[in-house]
């Protein structure tokens, strides 16, 4: 049987590589933007690329706020993607003041340009960059990155990061010239990743498959 | 860590063809850009970008069905270009799969564009294509269509209003140097890259491994754009990265 994973589309980003990766990795993939569809997901893909506050304002019009926060308050698996990681949080900074779905504690914060060395860091990140395993956090099994080794690089398009309140929340940093980033976070059964696993070659899909479950590993 | 200098095999791409051409002329059929495409993912390539190289010409793009086709299983980021007119153009092509546009001769004839295109899709979005020209005074000019028509605008100062009015990233194609395998024109990438405070991709002229290094070093670029090295065989693309990697430059490990 494969894997059943709901996509969310509320009108921001290319839900079509996502779906795509995700189908790659064997899942049965359904796209939603009605409150029902996340209901009865059984797992769930928050993707998304863009601003902070068009993407709540798309959640708020679909009314898929509280089916969200009622769907991470049931411990159901739930893999943010990008701006879908930062809608997370319970707050955000970008161009003014914003509530997220508060699924993650914490805010989202940009990235900043100035550099201790005086030069001007490059904002957004695009690129391909390392990610690394906290040095608190013992291992990534049972996680998105389990089967990934420390210091794989992932593709990443962002201004801003997500600070969780709580650091144990932090799976993986990002070391972007010297500015610290999130490059995933975990929260019980919710989790983020800044990067994008649908355009992170081969150890962006591991990410998807290890959200789909060992029935997906073949 | 400094971000990792981006390897982007470049496509040019004429109705159902992968082509090259030199000086984006001459163009000769290579093949299917699909299996090009799929070629590269596999041995690791860290983006794509597809260009129309004729869309201009006939005032059409006919990349979508490529694209889509291409999607289905690459998973890196897709970069495409040539004919690319409007925001609905752009959405049509995003919805394809490509994650963002390369944008030149539109842009030239209405600067809006790179505004409404930013503004709709996020700057990451929007690639500013700028194919240059070496002139007489040491100049660069901004050509379009394949390098046939002048436009009358310094290179610099455009990639400076391109940044202006929101692009995200620039594309910058020597017109001299293309498929010529001689080297990037390092002092043009330099002068955009010292103007601009986005990442820059060096297209046109790569024959070797050292040239890849020395548009890094001398002209700091933030991407190389590969084509006939890749497209020939010329050098693999593990050889290019492990040899990047010996010279110093930061490139993303694969294992």
């Amino acid at each position: 049987v494969k894997p059943a994973v709901t996509v969310v589309d509320y009108g921001l980003g290319n839900l079509f590589s996502v779906a795509r990766a995700l189908e790659t990795c064997g899942a049965q993939v359904e796209i939603t933007d009605s409150p029902a569809g996340i209901e009865r997901a059984e797992r769930l893909v928050l993707p998304g690329v863009g601003a902070f506050a068009d993407g709540m304002n798309g959640l708020e019009q679909r009314a898929l706020v509280a089916p969200l926060q009622q769907y991470g308050a049931d411990q159901r698996p739930l893999l943010g993607i990008c701006l879908g990681m930062q809608l997370l949080m319970s707050l955000s900074e970008e161009f003014g003041s914003h509530r997220g779905l508060g699924l993650i504690q914490g805010s989202v914060l940009p990235i900043p340009a100035a550099r201790d060395d005086t030069m001007r860091r490059k904002v957004p990140h695009v690129g391909w960059s390392e990610i690394v395993r906290p040095g608190s956090l013992a291992s990534w099994q049972g996680s998105i990155l389990q089967g990934l080794r420390s210091g794989i690089a992932m593709y990443f398009v962002h201004s801003f990061t997500a600070w969780p309140d709580d650091p144990s929340a932090r799976l993986a940093d990002c070391d972007y010239e010297g500015a610290l980033v999130s490059a995933a976070l975990r929260s019980g059964s919710v989790s983020g990743c800044q990067f994008h696993p649908e355009r992170s070659g081969e150890h962006g899909l591991t990410v998807l498959r290890n959200f789909l479950g060992p029935s997906s590993a073949d | 860590m400094a971000a990792n200098v981006r390897l982007i095999a470049r496509l040019d791409i004429k109705g159902p063809n992968l082509i090259k051409g030199v000086h984006l002329e001459g163009l000769r059929v290579i093949g299917d850009p699909q299996d090009y495409a799929r070629r590269y993912y596999k041995q690791g390539i860290d983006e794509l970008i597809y260009m129309d190289v004729v869309a201009s010409l006939y005032g059409r793009n006919n990349l979508t069905d490529i694209v889509r086709r291409t999607a289905r299983d690459v998973f890196v980021p897709l970069t495409v270009g040539g004919g690319v007119r409007s925001v609905a153009d752009v959405t049509e092509l995003l919805r394809g799969g490509a994650d963002k546009v390369a944008v030149n001769t539109a842009a030239i004839r209405r600067p809006e564009l790179i505004t409404e295109i930013s503004r709709r899709f996020g700057a990451q979005c929007m690639v500013l294509s700028i194919e240059a020209k070496r002139q007489a005074d040491g100049h660069w000019e901004a050509y379009v269509d394949n390098g046939r028509e002048r436009t009358g605008r310094d290179v610099v100062q455009w990639a400076c209003e391109g940044v202006e009015r929101g692009a995200g990233e620039i594309l910058v194609t020597s017109v001299d140097r293309e498929g010529t395998r001689k080297g990037f024109d390092c002092e043009l990438v330099r002068a955009v890259t010292d103007a601009v405070p986005i990442p820059v991709i060096a297209s046109g002229g790569m024959g070797s491994t050292d040239d890849l290094v020395a548009v890094v070093e001398g002209g700091r670029a933030d991407a190389v754009a590969m084509a006939d090295v890749l497209h020939y065989d010329r050098i693999r693309l593990e050889a290019v990265r492990a040899d990047a990697a010996r010279a110093g430059i930061h490139v993303r490990s694969l294992s």
